[in-house]
Formats: structure tokens, sequence, C-alpha cells
């Protein structure tokens, strides 16, 4: 059918989370900011087709992947790998993920440390997230010039949680 | 922080799909900051306490 008009909307563009003017923001945010290529990868389980007693069922899972892909189909540099516990419960192991951390993921760029996060990045945390994905993207941060000098001597390794809540 | 140390992993944690972790570290507000599983503060830290607390807990050489 191609070439014979008006393509037919998939469910995916019709079911969006994200806004078209939202989505135009971002663009506009993304083409300024980002200069690296950025890696997404993200550890999930889709919705399993049986019902199985015991088996908990990821309540986010599917959202995650859809927010996140909408996010990396803005820009060329962004790119979106996802990774099915399910199918492979190490794949995550790298980072320190394991099977019964979904949704998670994490951001490779140009970041020395490890950036992860666990659980949909929507609501209050969404701008936290598009600048995350830029500061991974360009290696740059906010922070001032004391800072980067007392990080850059730091001896061990540090783990910093910042738990939060979307709405 | 993670950005520019190597040293330094941050995780950022859905506190309500995350429940198991909430509780072991007592989260009640948010934004609930959790430095190698000791040090906590909650609300928002200025950047110079912030990375105080970071470089305390991972010393210097």
């Amino acid at each position: 059918m191609e070439g014979t008009g008006k393509p037919t909307p998939s469910w995916e563009d019709l079911m969006a989370m994200i806004q078209p003017d939202d989505l135009a923001k971002i663009r506009t945010f993304f083409d300024s900011h980002l200069q690296d290529p950025v890696t997404v990868e993200l550890y999930t389980q889709p919705r399993s087709k049986l019902v199985v007693p015991g088996q908990q069922e990821c309540e986010y899972c599917e959202e995650t992947e859809q927010l996140l892909r909408e996010v990396a189909d803005v820009s060329d540099k962004i790119t979106l790998e996802v990774h099915n516990v399910r199918e492979n419960p190490q794949a995550g192991a790298a980072h320190g993920i394991s099977a019964s951390d979904v949704p998670a993921f994490v951001l490779l760029g140009q970041n020395k440390g490890q950036v992860r996060y666990f659980g949909i990045p929507a609501g209050y945390e969404f701008a936290g997230f598009l600048n995350g994905i830029a500061e991974v993207s360009s290696g740059q941060t906010p922070l001032s010039q004391d800072s980067l000098d007392e990080l850059a001597n730091l001896s061990s390794d540090v783990h910093i949680r910042v738990f939060v809540t979307p709405g | 922080m993670a950005v520019v140390s190597p040293k330094v992993t941050a995780d950022v944690i859905e506190a309500q799909e995350y429940p198991d972790l909430s509780n072991r570290f007592r989260v009640s507000g948010v934004p609930k900051i959790v430095i190698n599983d000791q040090t906590e503060f909650v609300g928002a830290q200025r950047e110079k306490k912030f990375v105080q607390e970071v470089v305390k807990a991972g010393g210097t050489t």
C-alpha cells in the first residue's frame, strides 16, 4: 500500500504518552544540548500472556518502554536498547541490575560513573531525566569548579540513591 | 556527580515502584538522598553540602 495516500496511523501514534507540543520542546532542547551519542539500556519484562501464580507482573514496564522510545525517537543521537530479563535474567548484571529490578535503565555516553534509573521517569522526574540525557551526552554538568576539584580526588566508590516520586 | 566521577554511581529510584528499597531506607518524603547506605537527607540539598557529604563518604587521596 506504499505511495497510496496518507499512511495509516499506528496505535502507537494514537496512544502517544508525550504530547506533540512537548515533543517539539524536547526536540529544541536536544538540538541545543546533545553532543555525543547516548545509549539507553532498558531492563524490562513484557507482560506475560499467561497468568502464573506467584509471578509478579511489572506494573510500569510497558509505559517505561514506550516513554523511553518516544524520547529516543526525537533524536538520532539517542539509541534505546531493550533487554528482556525474563528471557535473560543476567542481562543487567554488568550494571548491577538484577532480574527483579524492572523497569530499570542505564544511561551510557560520556559519563565516567554510572547513571541508573529504577522506575518510570514520569511527572516531575521527566525534566530531570532529560537533563540527565543531556549531561551524559556532553559529559558536562552544572557543578562548580570547586565541586569538580573535590570529586576528582575521591578515593573510593560512592553510591548515591535519590528516591523520588512522579507526582 | 556520576557524570564526572568514575567513582560515583547515581541511582534515581521511583519510590512507589520499588517499595522494598523504599522501606529499607525508610523513605517517607521525597526527594530522599542516601549515600553509601548511611548518610541520609531529605529535601533538595545545596550543591556544596551534597558534594561535601559525597567526598566524606568516599574519602579523598
